[in-house]
């Protein structure tokens, strides 16, 4: 049993390692679904959105790791 | 498909799946040196059945699922897997947290099967399989998600899977010579590559899944890993500490 908790705790660790940083990854591509739903006419902007944010969701995490 | 188109494919999963590999030999390794090749074998075998059913279950599925929606799923995987390996690589360089250290994992394993031998004699070779097993199969599944994110709605399955496969034989032929951790691969280097380019994958495939018609297609995917490059760069030298080795 604790074979497989052990085993399934590695799996989610392929994805998420640091909570904060999951969350705001997910966070960046809802604002982004929202934009590309709510502006159909303008899509790039939905793009700039994920780039910019993944960008800055990167830089911040880095930063408070490193205040830490 | 010409060579040129299925290179980027190729050599990405072939990068990737180097790091992977390198990992799960260490792993093996330990088992063997502590209870010999047979539990370690095992093992390392029983992961890979396991992995290839896995790869024969779910890849005719692939085709099913509607192309947006793969890709959207697929591009936020890719955007947690990829920024997960770059924070840590960007963080490693920055002397924030140790650089990961084969040696050290193979030694800290080691150590912790001489341990479990000291508890359950009779089990161990049991318990040391089942490492080897482990091991296999997370470090596996890792090869089996950077192969479909890479390949998977492109046509690029079989240049992807091939880069893949190139990789975990060379290091199995490469670890099984020398009998001991692949140390000198400069594993926190190709991790800070590897999480740009899955990084760079991510932003392409979460965007197209949402609709975003990105400039230049696929080509937008090179202008993105070089803008995650600049960042996780001036990323390194904002949280860099004091005595921080540079980036290999």
């Amino acid at each position: 049993m604790n074979a497989i908790i052990d085993l399934l705790h590695g799996l989610t660790g392929l994805f998420i390692d640091d909570g904060a940083l999951a969350l705001a990854i997910l966070a960046v591509v809802l604002l982004a679904a929202v934009l590309a739903l709510l502006l159909p006419g303008v899509p790039l902007a939905a793009g700039a959105v994920l780039v910019v944010g993944c960008l800055s969701v990167l830089v911040a995490n880095v930063a408070q790791a490193a205040r830490r | 498909m010409t060579w040129i188109a299925a290179a980027p494919a190729l050599s990405a999963a072939f990068v990737s799946s180097l790091v992977e590999a390198v990992e799960a030999l260490t792993i093996v390794l330990a088992v063997a040196s502590v209870r010999g090749w047979r539990p370690a074998g095992l093992g390392a075998a029983a992961g890979l059945a396991l992995l290839i059913v896995i790869v024969l279950a779910l890849g005719p599925l692939l085709d099913r699922v509607p192309l947006y929606l793969l890709q959207l799923t697929i591009g936020i995987l890719l955007l947690l897997f990829g920024m997960r390996w770059l924070r840590k690589a960007i963080l490693r360089a920055a002397g924030v947290i140790p650089l990961h250290d084969e040696t050290t994992a193979f030694a800290a394993e080691t150590a912790e099967l001489r341990e479990q031998a000291r508890r359950h004699e009779a089990r161990l070779d049991w318990l040391a399989g089942l490492a080897s097993f482990k091991a296999v199969v997370l470090e596996g599944l890792e090869v089996v998600f950077i192969v479909i994110a890479i390949g998977a709605g492109r046509g690029m399955l079989v240049p992807a899977s091939i880069g893949a496969v190139a990789a975990c034989g060379l290091v199995a032929v490469a670890g099984f010579a020398m009998h001991r951790p692949l140390a000198r691969v400069p594993e926190n280097t190709l991790k800070f590559a590897v999480g740009i380019l899955l990084s760079a994958f991510g932003v392409s495939w979460t965007g197209e899944g949402l609709g975003v018609p990105w400039p230049g297609e696929d080509l937008a995917i090179l202008a993105f890993a070089a803008l995650f490059l600049v960042v996780a760069l001036a990323a390194v030298a904002l949280a860099r500490r004091p005595h921080a080795q540079a980036l290999p």
